[in-house]
């Protein structure tokens, strides 16, 4: 305490100029001209209308990745005092002029751009000489496909920047463990590991691999010290505590509070409610909440019901009948009962209300006070506007004959009686004795008489021919094979009926429910609930004109055409530097091929290389070729629409491994210093052939010059590139 | 159930018909050599589950299926008892394995999954015994081991391709042992040579000869030609007796108002299709389909017809016949619905970058998108067509594109046929190339063509290709309610073998729950056990020669049946296809083992605290006779499931089950 009185404070700053340098010109290559065009470019297109949503505050389901990412985005929004009014409908729309181009561009860019520093710096704590470590960032620098990408509303430069902090902060935590574990700067740095790794999966869910990654490394790290005995247990389990705690729990706890600002900024109903139960629904403002505010909550014997389809994949629907009957004998011959339709309607309508009644009972109104229905009781239901029973026989469903058909019941006087006895199961229910309850219960109606299953079983074939209206088709399934959600009903809109007589019923059932009361989700129910959707929901995979096979990348057979000029011939393409690619998977090759004759040699005692150089040299592959294979493997078994850009990660480590090999090559193999200064001199010119080619593609990768026409037939050296020729 | 399926494949074999199925044809090639010796005609239809098989002797193929079934207790017992060389943990396994109702009924019924987990454990034996005989290298036994680990390997991977995961397992265990060679600086490098070749030849050269010979036999068995003809190529099918490509004769050049069959050119590629049914809303254009159909059909048939005038009447016998030419613009016509093969600018229904193929116009008079040029690969332009070998490309006159199969199946509204699309792009593939299969030409002289006999390689390739689409094309339906990997371990939900109805004979594939249980439990255990193990040696805490020898076993021992387990467990959640039940057993044969290994080392570690010895033996085996006896009691509360159920479900009180359905999800 008080120390400064005895020694006066002194400040030391040290600043790396490389750094520095590194940074400016990383800087200038992502930012020069960073609105131009002022169009939309590729898929800004479709983090646009996110950003709108964000800014008016809409709620949105988006199946592509978490939400941190598209947050960041709309903060570049918010930032440049963006309104949200754009309409995001077409690549290459012109921007107007309340968009703020620049500000939405600039995160991605200055991610972009800080990579650059972080590759030099990651490849100094993996302990390489600043020679290859500059290599490395000018590598990164130099490469056309990242500077496209980061020069976009996109997500993969933030992505990468993430990832590459994460690396570089782990490396800073092992190398300062070695001196001085638990002080400031280790805290600072391990800290900093879990913060980059949630915010990486937190953009997108690549970051996963890489996440996953470290986490492997940190555990082998982790087995070594077990093995060593300078640490006592204590101290171990100290070590163990700190790793799960920065690298498990806070990333955890980061990404649940990335939904809760999600959640907290979308208050509004919007385009994507549909796809939420609709307990979620009515949390949102706007939408489903000023129907269903001041409902009952228990439904009782009398409530009038809609009854929604707890599935709601692809749409949405409520279950409806109305007047018509279904036709005696179907296109296929088949006959049917000819009795009342029975559908799953995918709008409101005033046929989809329903009236719940006790079979023992004749009254069509809530009795006071309201006797509630209870899981397991036996009940009628009558549609609201037809007053007829649903009911269901044994007889074949019109498009699923190996189900029941369900109708309302006409007493046509013939030998088939009425069976509308339904009883109602509350699948989510805590105990027996549950009440049903509006919007929370999720129910099955199993049919007394058959045991058949009411289910919405149109989602799956074509909805009913046209004396169905096209609506989906609803039946009883016999085979009730575990709890498909087709099958499951929740109570939607609902209040207790008056109107014992059936026009004022009527007059009742137009009017819109009202009063007030809300049904609040707690936060958690929300977030499993929107991460549920986030993972299971299912975009139909439709096969993009740029979409790339997994394959096509390591050889960058194929690019994407970003944008084109309206008039002249200037555009953008992803298209990356072709030396680069080349070289990297060389230098992927020549490391893999090398450290597996060095194993082998080292099983049998044989020592090419010291120890000094070994540690380094299998660190940096660990990091590189393992930031490389989990970054690009995984995409061999995923069955969504993949893109060139996708590649882009991985193809950083790659990068990275390129200065590691050559210095490891002229420091270990050239031994003559003869062979030493040529390999030097291949190197400068291996790399101003790398700026050479940057320098061809540069008009591709910022959009201006434009080209000629011959030009740009010049620079389609593969014949699977897709540059856009102007017809003159 | 499946039997019907296996059975009527066994049937195949003894008919000599061909026949097309996902799995290699080892397994089902046993079962009808048993169902032959044992005397089975193969004239039982095996049309559907519940059929009953009168005089027909079933008893041989089922009682083949049940011995390799049985064969499952000995070699675990024997695996379990060379990893821990521990009597009470093999019998353990054994017990386990012997009152598995699970087991039991897999094992009863002719089924491949019997023939499967056998040679699954004779490989995981057969690598265990021989990794016991490692002190002794190039012994009579050690040579003896090693190679028949590799038959057992040829054998599971020519059963289902779910033995690729013991091949893997089996791989890795070598490549460790090897890593371990090399390291012990006492071998020389030409020893160590020699251990490598041996494996070389042992478990890569001897499989792969086997499995080959494998498809050998399959094919020489199967000439007669029969309902798998069609997932073949033209080539393929000219092998089969009886195929109207064997011996074929047929006009041999292609002339205008010839009926024909167009094959598409890759592997598995189908007939050129349409039919009477519509693309439905939404999808393109509203007019009538066209896809790729694997089966012989009349709707397969086409009409080659000039582009400016319908070609006289075939009956016609005075109009002379003119052949169609390289470079040629034809009309194809539909022959079933006069409709024409059309193309146009609308995207198609899957390959979205590519354009709609339908048939279109009312007779035969469409309009000019109805042309295509005709093209063979490699010839001048002028050049006669020849049926069979011509490779034909046919491209849209109006776009440009060319008339393909983009290979994926269409969804319901096009009955799962394949898709058909003409593509922009003009990359010279088989999926854009036909070739004439058929040609009826009353006309033409018909002359005796023989089409190139493929060689054996080609056969073997092709039909590996269509086994592998075949398989990747068993996608769940939507509305199916699929079993899902992490239903299996925890029985969550069984397989209904036969019979619904209370009167019926009801036998439901469920393991025996108490034994599944107490493996997923044991899982756990084990890796608790296994990490303390190794983080006390890592830390080089001091054993005794007791504790060490019972860490090796924990480690070494079950860390191989660990890793099997986790091989033939952890790739089902990536599979996009349908998945069974039944997929599991193979891990639950690994399990049951750990089951054995792990609750042995941890009563001998907890009995090793206890002083005296003779308390500790009497806790040890205590223990031991509690869980026998526990297993006992469960098989025969739950005997029924595999021996058959008669009377009401379980729901109801007077049923032999009632009171056993501790899940929901159970249906039985």
């Amino acid at each position: 305490m008080l120390g400064f009185l005895k020694k006066p404070v002194v400040v030391t700053a040290g600043i790396n100029m490389n750094l520095m340098a590194l940074t400016v010109v990383g800087l200038i290559s992502r930012l020069w001209g960073l609105s131009y065009p002022r169009a939309v470019v590729f898929d800004e297109v479709y983090y646009g209308q996110f950003v709108s949503l964000y800014m008016k505050r809409i709620f949105f389901v988006d199946d592509s990745g978490p939400p941190f990412g598209h947050m960041l985005l709309a903060l570049g929004g918010y930032l440049g005092g963006f309104d949200g009014n754009f309409l995001w409908n077409r690549i290459g729309a012109e921007y107007s002029m309340n968009v703020p181009v620049w500000s939405l561009r600039l995160l991605p860019a200055l991610a972009g751009a800080l990579c650059v520093p972080l590759a030099y710096q990651i490849l100094v704590e993996l302990q390489f000489s600043h020679c290859a470590a500059l290599g490395a960032a000018l590598l990164i620098l130099l490469e056309n496909s990242l500077i496209t990408q980061s020069r976009f509303m996109l997500l993969e430069s933030i992505l990468i920047f993430f990832i590459l902090l994460a690396v570089l902060s782990y490396l800073k935590v092992y190398n300062l463990q070695k001196h001085s574990s638990f002080s400031g700067s280790w805290w600072f740095w391990l800290l900093l590991t879990g913060v980059a790794c949630s915010c990486a999966v937190g953009v997108k869910y690549m970051g996963l691999f890489t996440y996953v990654l470290l986490l492997a490394i940190a555990g082998l790290h982790f087995w070594h010290m077990i093995g060593d005995q300078n640490f006592s247990n204590v101290s171990l389990m100290c070590h163990f505590l700190a790793r799960g705690l920065a690298l498990i729990i806070l990333p955890m706890a980061m990404y649940l509070s990335f939904f809760y600002v999600h959640l907290t900024l979308l208050y509004r109903s919007g385009p994507h409610d549909q796809i939420m139960t609709s307990a979620f629904q009515a949390s949102l403002e706007g939408g489903l909440a000023r129907i269903t505010q001041g409902q009952p909550l228990e439904v009782a014997y009398g409530s009038q019901i809609t009854l929604r389809n707890v599935l709601g994949k692809p749409v949405q629907c409520w279950l409806h009948s109305h007047t018509n009957t279904y036709p005696i004998r179907y296109e296929n011959g088949r006959g049917s009962s000819h009795q009342q339709q029975v559908t799953c309607y995918p709008f409101k309508d005033v046929n989809n209300w329903w009236i719940v009644k006790d079979p023992g009972m004749q009254q069509l109104v809530v009795s006071n006070p309201p006797r509630p229905v209870r899981h397991g009781h036996i009940v009628q239901l009558v549609h609201g506007i037809t007053t007829r029973y649903l009911n269901t026989h044994d007889v074949a469903a019109p498009l699923s004959p190996h189900s029941q058909e369900v109708s309302c019941y006409i007493d046509y006087n013939i030998s088939m009686p009425a069976q509308n006895l339904w009883r109602v199961e509350i699948v989510n229910r805590e105990s027996d004795t549950d009440v049903w309850k509006t919007i929370l219960s999720e129910v099955r109606f199993v049919h007394v008489n058959t045991s058949a299953v009411l289910k919405a079983s149109g989602f799956f074939g074509a909805s009913l021919p046209e004396w169905g209206y096209r609506q989906l088709e609803v039946v009883g399934e016999k085979l009730s094979k575990g709890y498909h959600q087709s099958m499951l009903w929740n109570v939607e809109e609902h209040r207790y009926g008056k109107s014992q007589e059936q026009n004022e019923r009527e007059v009742e059932l137009h009017s819109p429910t009202q009063m007030d009361i809300s049904k609040n989700l707690s936060f958690m129910a929300k977030f499993m609930e929107l991460q549920w959707k986030i993972l299971t929901l299912k975009n139909e995979d439709t096969e993009h004109k740029y979409s790339s096979s997994a394959l096509d990348w390591i050889t960058m057979d194929t690019n994407i055409a970003y944008w084109l000029h309206p008039t002249s011939g200037a555009q953008i393409h992803l298209l990356g530097n072709v030396v680069t690619w080349a070289s990297a998977n060389v230098a992927a090759l020549v490391y893999v091929c090398l450290s597996l004759w060095y194993l082998v040699r080292r099983r049998r005692k044989i020592y090419d290389i010291p120890e000094g150089a070994w540690q380094p040299w299998v660190a940096a592959g660990g990091i590189c070729v393992g930031g490389w294979a989990v970054n690009y493997f995984p995409f061999f078994l995923m069955e969504k629409t993949l893109f060139l850009y996708h590649y882009l990660p991985a193809l950083t480590f790659q990068i990275l491994l390129i200065p590691v090999v050559l210095q490891h090559l002229s420091d270990h193999l050239c031994r003559s210093l003869l062979l030493k200064s040529m390999f030097s001199a291949l190197t400068v010119a291996w790399f101003s052939s790398v700026y050479l080619v940057h320098c061809t593609f540069r008009p591709l990768t910022y959009g201006e010059p434009s080209l000629s026409v011959p030009e740009l037939k010049d620079l389609r050296w593969k014949d699977s590139w897709n540059i856009l020729l102007r017809k003159q | 159930w499946d039997e019907t399926h296996f059975g009527k494949m066994a049937s195949y074999y003894i008919n000599r018909t061909f026949f097309f199925d996902v799995h290699p044809p080892l397994g089902k090639m046993l079962i009808g050599l048993a169902g032959y010796v044992s005397g089975y005609d193969g004239t039982f239809p095996f049309e559907k589950p519940g059929d009953r098989y009168e005089q027909h002797s079933y008893v041989g193929m089922r009682g083949f299926c049940a011995f390799l079934g049985s064969c499952l207790v000995p070699f675990a017992y024997l695996t379990v008892l060379e990893l821990s060389k521990s009597l009470p943990a093999a019998l353990l396994t054994a017990f386990i394995l012997i009152f598995d109702t699970g087991c039991i009924t897999l094992s009863q019924y002719i089924l491949l999954d019997p023939i499967l987990l056998f040679f699954l454990m004779g490989a995981v034996l057969s690598v265990v015994k021989c990794n016991s005989c490692g002190d002794r290298p190039f012994s009579a036994s050690w040579w003896f081991w090693l190679s028949l680990t590799g038959v057992n390997l040829a054998g599971a991977m020519g059963v289902k391709f779910v033995g690729l995961f013991v091949v893997l397992l089996v791989g890795l265990h070598t490549v460790y042992d090897l890593w371990d060679l090399l390291g012990s600086l006492s071998l020389s490098l030409v020893t160590f040579g020699k251990h490598l070749l041996a494996r070389v030849l042992c478990l890569i050269l001897l499989p792969l000869a086997l499995y080959t010979a494998m498809f050998a036999v399959h094919f020489t068995v199967l000439n007669k030609s029969g309902p798998g003809d069609g997932f073949f190529s033209s080539a393929f099918q000219s092998r089969l007796i009886g195929n109207n490509l064997h011996n074929v004769s047929m006009p041999e050049h292609l002339a205008y108002g010839s009926v024909v069959t167009m094959k598409n050119l890759r592997m598995a590629g189908g007939y050129l299709h349409s039919h009477w049914h519509l693309y439905p809303e939404g999808i393109g254009a509203r007019q009538q389909q066209v896809t790729a159909y694997l089966h012989k059909d009349l709707n397969n048939l086409w009409i080659i017809k000039k582009h400016d005038s319908d070609t006289a009447d075939l009956s016609d016998p005075s109009s002379p016949v003119e052949f169609v030419r390289h470079g040629d613009i034809i009309r194809l016509e539909h022959k079933e619905t006069s409709r024409n093969l059309h193309s146009h600018q609308h995207e198609a229904p899957l390959t979205k970058k590519h354009f709609q193929v339908t048939g279109y116009g009312i007779n035969g008079t469409g309009d000019s998108n109805d042309f295509w040029r005709i093209e063979v690969v490699g010839r001048k332009a002028g050049k006669l067509i020849k049926v069979l070998r011509s490779q034909v490309r046919l491209t849209h006159v109006a776009t440009g594109c060319i008339l393909g199969s983009s290979g994926k199946t269409l969804p319901k509204w096009g009955w799962e046929q394949v898709e058909v699309t003409c593509t922009p792009y003009l990359k010279e593939s088989p999926n854009s190339l036909w070739n004439f299969e058929d040609h009826i030409n009353p006309k033409l002289p018909n002359i005796s063509l023989d089409v190139l006999k493929p060689s054996f390689a080609e056969i073997l390739l092709e039909s590996h290709m269509v086994m592998i689409r075949g398989n990747s094309g068993l996608k769940p339906k939507d509305n199916e309610v699929t079993s899902k990997p992490w239903h299996w371990p925890i029985n969550y939900q069984g397989l209904r073998f036969s019979g619904v109805n209370e009167t019926d004979y009801r036998v439901y594939l469920l393991g025996n729950p108490v034994i599944w249980w107490l493996n997923l439990v044991t899982i756990g255990l084990y890796l608790l056990i296994a990490v303390s193990t190794a983080v006390t040696l890592k830390r080089g805490v001091q054993l005794t020669s007791e504790l060490k020898e019972l860490a090796r076993v924990v480690l070494c021992g079950g860390g191989l049946i660990m890793l099997g387990w986790l091989l033939h467990y952890l790739p089902f959640f990536m599979m996009g296809r349908v998945l069974y039940f039944h997929h599991y057993f193979p891990a639950m044969l690994f399990s049951s083992m750990l089951t054995g290994i792990t609750w042995d080392t941890l009563l001998k570690f907890c009995a090793g605290f206890l002083s005296p010895s003779a308390t500790a033996r009497k806790v040890y085996g205590g223990v031991f006779l509690a869980l026998v006896l526990l297993i006992l009691y469960s098989f025969y509360l739950f005997h029924p499931l595999s021996y058959g159920m008669i009377g009401p479900v379980a729901s109801d009180p007077s049923s032999p089950m009632a009171g056993l359905r501790w899940m929901d999800s159970w249906e039985f």
